[in-house]
């Protein structure tokens, strides 16, 4: 892929981004936070590759501990994210 | 014999159904109601991007690959599981750190062993547009790294809140910007180790430097800074490994931390450089030597605000970070339970720097079974406190000062704050007289004729009151 369009498709999820994070409702920041977090782990995509390859053993190590981190980042965030959204309930209209 | 060329076309589309899921899981978080599903789609998306990767490259070491995975994912997911809704921001902030540490390794990796990425010919000279995606990543990264631990020391307890101010803070930031940027062009001409280990370690420098400065309430705003960072991070390993969901994700992450970063300054009336710049607060540490304290003031019981608040129709209650410290949330939805069976109508005003991240208070209320529906913000619940017989407000302070809305010399001028002095009563819960709140100025609603200030840790003050009310 050429430069261009790689940039294009960064300027246009920049503005995807704009738009749908202002419509993300002020009671939700927190587990905003948590879910970008978990989904910018989606660098482990990089690191798969890292320790994937042959060639270097160094360069594989380093990607096998960004493996490590990034699976932190993205069971955490996801597992804390669904924790703190079960909690957000209703008014109980029980009585 | 271009790795990149050999690539299936369908695996475009599989990080393009990837970046749209992320989309779609950031989308579900408008209301509570879609939030969970969203998340879903979040982790399809991520399951798609892992699978698509693997399945594409050739992978030699696959049973390592897999107990990393296993490694990182079970230690994620037992911190996620016992971690403390109030320590919410201690530990996004240290999962900051991991994705920007992960770009740096990334990075590192990419830079010793290129050929595989696609990023060199093949004697191993680094394509020049790659060197320079690469050396942002690894910079953007490493800051987002040093500045999260710093931030997440402060957080945690580990290290005082207080700003740390280095003389000549201004010069060596810049300078080392400067330096790093410079770096970074000279790594055009000369791919050599020390060009990238020196950039590396620069930015490891920077990102720690840029944080110090920075006192206990800009915290919400340097959360949602680094949060932004670590998506920028992301967005720089895209662009140098040619990956889309990569690049849409680092889009997503790194708009959604600037604009939260943009409505935590505005909800405190400060300008981003002037948080940046760091310092506030540094006087309002000392302990509050400087409250007027020897104005007259009214102190109440716990008895007498249970007798109160069950006179009245409404009650709004104000918490603020004072709350997430006492763990008083669960008392005060009790209190708010026997309030409701008076037939009291109970409201939360939320303000929005309440707390150290965004969204704090939301979390620990939704925590101890407050309905949203009952939860209000700002802009939404200001108008109602004229029509309110009690606004309970349990620690918080300055974001209920009117010096804010009426005093041109307060540090605080100009910032948004809940209207509570407009209540026919305020009930005031703070553990003494002396302290202040963060921006070191004295609160004009303590010394007010409808104000009863209830002097006692908060979640202690609570808990009596609903004793008190129980009979």
């Amino acid at each position: 892929m050429d430069f261009v369009s790689i940039l294009s498709i960064f300027v246009m999820a920049c503005f995807v981004g704009y738009y749908v994070v202002w419509s993300v409702t002020p009671a939700l920041h927190t587990p905003l936070m948590a879910v970008t977090n978990a989904i910018s782990s989606v660098i482990i995509v990089g690191a798969l590759v890292a320790s994937a390859a042959a060639g270097s053993a160094t360069s594989k190590w380093l990607g096998l501990a960004a493996v490590v981190l990034a699976s932190i980042n993205i069971f955490g965030g996801f597992a804390v994210t669904e924790r703190m959204l079960a909690m957000y309930k209703k008014k109980d209209r029980k009585a | 014999m271009h790795e990149a060329l050999a690539v299936p076309a369908w695996v475009g589309f599989a990080y393009l159904i990837a970046g749209v899921c992320f989309v779609l899981a950031l989308r579900g978080l408008s209301s509570p109601e879609s939030s969970r599903r969203g998340n879903r789609y979040g982790m399809i998306g991520m399951l798609i991007a892992v699978v698509t990767t693997l399945i594409t490259h050739e992978i030699a070491s696959l049973p390592e690959i897999l107990i990393a995975i296993l490694i990182g994912g079970s230690v994620g997911f037992v911190i996620a599981r016992r971690i403390a809704m109030t320590a919410m921001p201690q530990l996004v902030a240290a999962f900051h750190s991991l994705v920007g540490l992960a770009a740096v390794l990334v990075a590192g990796a990419a830079y010793l062993n290129p050929i595989p990425f696609g990023i060199a010919d093949l004697d191993g000279v680094i394509h020049l547009q790659s060197r320079i995606e690469m050396g942002l990543g690894v910079a953007i990264g490493a800051i987002t790294f040093s500045g999260s631990v710093i931030a997440f020391l402060k957080l945690n307890g580990n290290m005082s809140g207080k700003p740390i101010m280095l003389p000549g803070r201004h010069v060596i930031n810049l300078g080392t910007l400067a330096l790093i940027l410079g770096l970074i062009a000279y790594f055009l001409t000369d791919q050599s180790t020390w060009v990238f280990g020196a950039v590396t370690a620069l930015s490891f420098l920077i990102g720690f430097l840029l944080i110090i400065p920075i006192g206990g309430a800009d915290m919400p705003v340097v959360v949602s800074m680094l949060n932004s960072y670590s998506g920028w991070a992301a967005a720089a390993m895209g662009f140098t490994l040619h990956n889309t969901a990569m690049i849409i994700t680092g889009a997503l992450v790194g708009s959604s931390g600037a604009i939260l970063s943009y409505i935590m300054c505005r909800a405190m009336n400060r300008s981003f450089i002037s948080v940046i710049a760091g310092g506030f607060g540094a006087e309002a540490g000392g302990g509050g030597g400087a409250a007027q304290t020897d104005r007259p003031w009214k102190r109440g019981s716990a008895e007498d605000a249970a007798f109160m608040m069950k006179q009245a129709e409404q009650v709004i209650i104000v918490p603020g970070y004072g709350m997430a410290v006492a763990q008083a949330q669960h008392a005060l939805r009790e209190m708010a339970d026997l309030l409701k069976k008076e037939g009291v109508t109970v409201k939360y005003a939320i303000h929005p720097v309440a707390g150290r991240m965004p969204g704090h208070m939301n979390v620990l209320l939704a925590e101890a079974n407050v309905p949203y529906d009952e939860v209000f913000e700002l802009e939404d619940i200001n108008g109602e406190f004229a029509q309110t017989d009690v606004a309970f407000v349990i620690g918080a302070n300055d974001v209920t000062n009117p010096a804010a809305k009426t005093d041109k010399t307060s540090p605080i001028y100009g910032m948004p704050v809940l209207d509570v002095e407009k209540a026919k009563t305020v009930l005031f819960v703070k553990r003494s007289m002396g302290g202040v709140g963060y921006a070191g100025v004295d609160n004009d609603v303590f010394y007010m004729d409808n104000t009863m200030m209830l002097l006692a840790d908060a979640k202690k003050m609570v808990e009596d009151i609903v004793k008190a009310m129980a009979h």
